[in-house]
């Protein structure tokens, strides 16, 4: 008992942060149809810049915002330069820019920072609390309600405010939307911002237990697009119970099974869900119009 | 008649004629060995532009199957004593038969979908990789011991050159004729619109097997062949990035462009050594490369080109 609510702390810990990933990827896409591949580097770019920082003598709060708001003038800056130049071309060209841009921003932070592994200081100190049997970090109960706390205020803001409104329009119809005066092209530049900026906290939160270095961005990215994928594509509660349940896979599949083959677990499973149920555990089916 | 055979065999005479006059202005045999890489990484891509450019479904996993073809020969010499070139062909076999048993299912999926369905099943290559250190050696890799043909031994640059050489024009030529075969047709039919092949009777499902099959065969002999060029070979031969890597050479290339494909693995694989000089900032200036050759030339170096000198005919 006492190891099954470890390996359920733990796994929703990091299902946590690969919802945040897989929220960002889902904004996105939902804004543009663009698959960002770059998200993972939001994450990674929120860690390492704050832990600079503070080795610089910035105090963390004021280190995690600057941290923040670089990321988010990093995903505009994406969108402004990389993604709009090449509007309209096809979706394989577009994952590639994505693609250039995370090799391009892990090679630079590994010359902006270094390329060792680093870590901050968890926010309510270090001694795990006992509960039940099993030792969990007050920095996961910080991610959990961290995590919740992001995904009710886009929820609150999507369903809420009138630009949330506008980016719903935009996904539902990016014609309609314009033809409505919208203006398309800054609702993808605001869910870019946004994406990177949840990327950057998501990134700030994990680093205390997960440790942080220029290259964490690819596997985050993978994950956080396979449970995106599992959820289905498109589907902001699929995104979240898909990270969710990416990372108990991985905590159960690493307790049970072997540790080194957590990742396989994972794949393995989304393999066999995307083979059983092609549009994801949220997803509505596609239907082509010829 | 004649002239038709001609002109479809026109790239091909042409890209035998650099390979063979190439070398007499190679000053090293460090040049051989960018050359050798080159062709090795174009039969790859060879093969998944023909699933990509020519069929239309992309694979994020196709290095698996280079390290499929990896392995076979450093493990099936080194744990059974089987000869290499042997184990080339098993390694190939092994790869399309993995490919036909993994294809049946995810090759139903569309678009992004399939993308994280061959990306899964790349990583999981390299994982097992990885993980099964008592074959493989684990993350450090392991030996791979020379080919030898009739008594003479494979071994230094230049007869890698040659090997890698031939064994792409004769990939190349395959490609075509596959491409103007009924498979071929039916595939650029399933491109332009699945709905529609199907409707003319086309079955869909089998000619995507076919040609993921097909491409398969042709990243696991590159593979072999990488392993058995490089004498060494680790994990990282079926990871994620040489995936990318393969994917972003066929777009770099031309979809759908068969000279696209060379021309894509002269890119990706000349660019890195030349910015060894920078080895700073060789991923960022990498990454550059492929943002700005991917926003400016999106429809690939060679049919964007081609394009243009079209134009200035006229």
């Amino acid at each position: 008992m006492a190891e099954l609510l470890q390996f359920v702390s733990s796994g929703l810990t990091v299902g946590a942060i690969y919802a945040l990933v897989a929220l960002g990827f889902t904004l996105i896409y939902k804004a543009s149809d663009i698959i960002n591949f770059a998200q993972g580097e939001f994450v990674m770019l929120g860690g390492m810049t704050t832990v600079f920082m503070t080795l610089a003598g910035v105090p963390l709060p004021l280190a995690a915002s600057i941290a923040i708001v670089a990321t988010t003038a990093i995903g505009v800056a994406l969108h402004r330069f990389a993604i709009e130049p090449a509007r309209g071309a096809s979706a394989v060209s577009l994952i590639m820019i994505t693609i250039g841009a995370s090799i391009f921003l892990r090679g630079t932070a590994q010359i902006v920072f270094d390329r060792r592994f680093h870590s901050l200081p968890p926010l309510l100190g270090a001694d795990p609390i006992h509960f039940g049997g099993a030792a969990i970090l007050p920095q996961s109960l910080v991610v959990l309600a961290s995590a919740t706390v992001i995904v009710t205020l886009l929820w609150l803001f999507i369903d809420r405010t009138l630009l949330g409104k506008a980016v719903l329009a935009t996904a539902a119809n990016r014609l309609a939307a314009r033809l409505i005066g919208i203006d398309t092209r800054r609702i993808v530049e605001f869910s870019f911002a946004i994406s990177a900026a949840i990327g950057a906290i998501a990134g700030i939160l994990i680093t205390p237990i997960a440790l942080t270095s220029y290259d964490v961005g690819t596997l985050l990215a993978l994950k956080g697009f396979a449970a995106a994928m599992l959820g289905g594509i498109g589907s902001a509660l699929g995104a979240v119970v898909g990270g969710l349940l990416i990372g108990m896979i991985e905590a159960f599949a690493a307790g049970y099974l072997s540790s080194n083959y957590k990742d396989a677990v994972a794949f393995l499973i989304i393999l066999v869900v995307l083979i059983f149920i092609p549009q994801g555990l949220f997803g509505r089916a596609k239907i082509e119009r010829v | 008649m004649r002239k038709i055979i001609d002109m479809r065999l026109l790239p091909v005479l042409a890209i035998t004629a650099i390979v063979v006059v190439l070398p007499y202005f190679f000053p090293s045999a460090y040049y051989y060995r960018i050359g050798a890489l080159v062709l090795i990484f174009a039969l790859a891509v060879v093969g998944l532009n023909l699933l990509m450019g020519f069929a239309g479904q992309v694979s994020l996993g196709h290095a698996g199957f280079l390290g499929i073809g990896a392995y076979s020969v450093a493990i099936g010499p080194g744990y059974f004593g089987a000869p290499s070139w042997l184990c080339l062909f098993v390694g190939a076999m092994l790869s399309g038969v993995v490919a036909f048993l993994v294809g049946r299912p995810i090759l139903r999926l569309k678009g992004h979908y399939l993308a994280v369905a061959t990306l899964g099943f790349g990583l999981l290559v390299a994982i097992v990789l990885t993980n099964e250190a008592g074959f493989t050696g684990g993350p450090d890799g392991m030996s791979v011991p020379k080919l030898v043909l009739f008594g003479w031994s494979a071994r230094g640059a230049d007869a890698w050159y040659w090997i890698a050489g031939a064994t792409f024009i004769g990939g190349f030529l395959l490609a075509l004729n596959l491409m103007q075969s009924p498979t071929g047709r039916a595939l650029q039919a399933i491109h332009d619109s699945e709905i529609a092949a199907l409707v003319l009777g086309v079955d869909v499902a089998r000619k995507k097997l076919t040609i993921f099959t097909i491409s398969a065969m042709y990243a696991s002999v590159a593979g072999s062949y990488l392993a058995l060029f490089n004498g060494h070979i680790t994990p990282d031969v079926a990871g994620f990035l040489r995936s990318i890597e393969l994917v972003a050479m066929v777009v770099l290339g031309g979809m759908g462009s068969i000279v696209g494909s060379l021309v894509g693995a002269v890119v990706l694989v000349v660019l890195p050594q030349a910015l060894t000089v920078f080895h700073e900032y060789e991923q960022a200036l990498l990454g550059l490369i492929v943002m700005v050759f991917m926003i400016f030339l999106r429809r690939g170096i060679v049919p964007s080109l081609a394009t243009k000198f079209a134009g200035w005919r006229k």
